[in-house]
């Protein structure tokens, strides 16, 4: 047996790093335990020729693409929009695109103001400082002044506007609609030791630059000068609690393959909406026959992924293309909501800059836009260089047939059984991803495109996992707390998009950082009586 | 029943790796005008052929389809019964198209002479980047007139 510790964090991504660097100052003896190992700036596909192409294969962000040695399977056959992750240091902010949006006000007030889904039992003040802290952190570019949002600092100046956000910024003034240059976690100047954008334009998969915020390279060098331990190739197989119902450490297998058991004062899941309700699922025992901290039966339900439409325009004239942050601005006309659009809540537009050459030829020809054979050539030039895309976040209301479960017979190269997904797009999201993409249609013919489509659901868009172990102050309604402790296991927290009431219609990553900075101060604030 | 680790498969056979070259050929002529080769050059096809060898079991589907439209002999066809077969192949079979399409691309388009064509040079994003202009902050002050636009919440 390990010798025991403080506290054991599992998973190393954009929570993980956070909750580790927090909880460091109190001098506990902490480790955390990761799946994937580091990943090398060199690694880094933008290093290469191939680095169109190796957004395929070793740095596909869908796990049951890329079969690297870390990743664990996922059984996403019903399930129309496919999960995107990684299993390394840094997790999903390896493959992020670094769009850096905060949760509105609203967010946290549904049932309240537009009588769906349920209120979070925290607000966004509760979380502003935390916020502000995390942009601090990761290192967030932006301009100040955004009227979508109350007012908030900006730690460095926004990346730039380009041809892309020029063209599509008058067409948004034209139409009268909000637009602002997204928040990215990209470094627009050197920043505590990272080097500044120099617009390789592949964030999303891997920044050889530095310039994009992964947790490796901003909260993992602070928490690992600060001694918290971080162990890598380590699986987590489950949970073990005493005859107390309390956490008494972690099974999990070594890099070796040797399997090893952890004890902890403190179990911290930081594995994001599938990872984490994957392991509860898992840690069956006695005291919990269905599951830790599943007392509730919520544990793996209300998935919410943010159906992604994808909007995609034309022009004559040549736009950034495959240079610059791939984010350029966002609008958020359509946030809030209005009861006259024929469905409640909203969703954030982020608008692209371009592709490369291979992305152009590929998009082209499976659309059919760049023919096979004679006239590709001609139609290849026409398209390169002069192409937008919009994303559309919709807002995902939590349903409960939604759900992550334990695969019968799948399992990982470890043996543990793999996670399964069922996901139906429900009927208000649907209205919304219709509305959005008439919307967008009707920006980018604002902006003179020429040739305009859209594709919804995007198929391998699954990057955003919330709701699977929801927070809440009833503990036959949620899973864990108001401050991210389980309602059923004292020294169980969790920090992770699985904590998310309702989804927002923004991408989730800095929240999910905030509310991991929110719930390591309050174990630091109540260490005398954490566990009563 | 755990991950299945990628299996040991049978390498593409000479004919296949015929096909898979015509096919290519087809898909992306060369350009005597443009001064650009075709996806079935020698050096292009090479590496279309090693992506090809990484996973043999997934391209023979896509070829088979492909014959099977074609009725048995797509690299004896003229030019533009290739292309009508090759957009049928798209419509009734977008995946294994989509394959196809996606090998061939990931090859031709970071060859030096065809990403010159294009205005690029032919290099890696790092460690020299791109420029991106900056852009006319002032298109905002419109945006920043209209005042907040969110709703507020405790």
């Amino acid at each position: 047996m390990n010798e025991p510790v403080d506290v054991l964090i599992i998973g190393a991504g954009a929570s993980g790093a956070a909750v580790a660097w927090s909880l460091a100052e109190t001098r506990m003896r902490i480790l955390c335990l990761e799946q994937g190992g580091w990943v090398q700036s060199t690694d880094y596909p933008s290093n290469g020729r191939d680095w169109e192409s190796r957004q395929m294969t070793d740095f596909h962000y869908n796990p049951n693409i890329r079969r690297r040695p870390a990743d664990y399977p996922i059984n996403e056959d019903a399930s129309p929009i496919k999960v995107a992750n990684f299993n390394g240091v840094g997790g999903g902010t390896i493959l992020y695109a670094g769009h850096f949006p905060r949760l509105h006000p609203s967010d946290f007030r549904v049932r309240t103001l537009d009588g769906v889904a349920d209120d979070w039992p925290i607000g966004y003040s509760t979380l502003e400082s935390y916020y502000a802290e995390n942009d601090r952190m990761m290192g967030v570019a932006s301009l100040a002044g955004d009227p979508a949002y109350p007012p908030k600092p900006s730690v460095m100046p926004p990346i730039p506007l380009g041809k892309t956000g020029q063209v599509l910024g008058r067409a948004l003034n034209d139409l009268g609609w909000h637009w602002w240059p997204s928040d990215s976690a990209i470094t627009t100047r050197d920043y505590e030791g990272r080097a500044k954008c120099i617009n390789l334009g592949h964030c999303i998969a891997g920044c050889a630059q530095g310039a994009k915020a992964s947790t490796d390279i901003t909260y993992w060098p602070e928490a690992l000068r600060a001694r918290v331990e971080l162990r890598t190739g380590c699986r987590v197989r489950e949970v073990s609690v005493n005859a107390q119902g309390m956490a008494s450490g972690v099974t999990y297998y070594d890099s070796d393959g040797i399997e090893r058991f952890q004890p902890a004062e403190v179990v911290i899941l930081a594995c994001n909406g599938i990872g984490t309700p994957r392991i509860l699922l898992n840690s069956k025992s006695a005291l919990f026959p269905d599951g830790l901290a599943n007392s509730s039966g919520l544990v793996g339900k209300n998935l919410m992924f943010h159906p992604y439409a994808t909007v995609q325009a034309y022009f004559d004239e040549e736009l950034d293309g495959y240079r610059g942050p791939h984010i350029a601005i966002w609008s958020q006309e359509f946030y809030e909501t209005d009861s006259s659009r024929g469905f409640v809540r909203g969703y954030t537009f982020q608008c692209n800059r371009g592709t490369g050459p291979v992305m152009n030829a590929i998009g082209g020809m499976r659309t059919g836009r760049i023919p096979w054979g004679e006239g590709h050539h001609a139609a290849c030039r026409r398209l390169f260089d002069r192409m937008s895309s919009t994303a559309v976040i919709c807002e995902d209301l939590p349903e409960e047939c939604n759900r992550v479960t334990l695969d019968p017979v799948l399992t990982d190269s470890s043996g543990i059984p793999a996670p399964r997904i069922e996901y139906r797009i429900g009927e208000n999201t649907q209205r919304m991803a219709e509305h959005a993409v008439a919307r967008a249609t009707e920006m980018y013919v604002a902006a003179g495109a020429y040739d305009v489509h859209a594709e919804f659901p995007m198929r391998y868009a699954g990057w955003h996992l919330m709701g699977t172990a929801r927070m809440g102050l009833d503990p036959a309604r949620s899973v864990v707390n108001e401050w991210g402790r389980s309602h059923d296991v004292k020294n169980l927290f969790i920090v992770d998009g699985s904590v998310f009431v309702t989804s927002g219609g923004v991408n989730p990553t800095s929240t999910i950082q905030a509310i991991a900075l929110y719930v390591a101060d309050n174990i630091k604030n109540r260490l005398s009586n954490l566990f009563d | 029943m755990s991950q299945a680790p990628h299996t040991p498969a049978e390498p593409l056979r000479h004919d296949e790796q015929q096909l898979l070259r015509a096919v290519a050929g087809s898909m992306i002529p060369a350009s005597p005008g443009l001064g650009l080769p075709g996806a079935d050059e020698p050096a292009i096809f090479a590496g279309i052929l090693a992506i090809a060898g990484r996973d043999p079991v997934s391209v023979r589907e896509p070829l088979r389809l492909l014959q099977e439209l074609s009725g048995g002999a797509f690299a004896a066809l003229d030019a533009a019964r290739q292309a009508a077969v090759a957009a049928e192949f798209r419509v009734r079979y977008p995946d294994p198209f989509l394959f196809l399409v996606n090998i061939t691309a990931r090859c031709y388009y970071r060859d030096d002479r065809v990403m010159r064509s294009l205005g690029m040079e032919p290099r890696p994003p790092f460690p020299l980047g791109f420029e991106v202009e900056q852009g006319d902050w002032t298109l905002l002050d419109p945006v920043r007139a209209r005042g907040p636009i969110f709703r507020d919440a405790p």
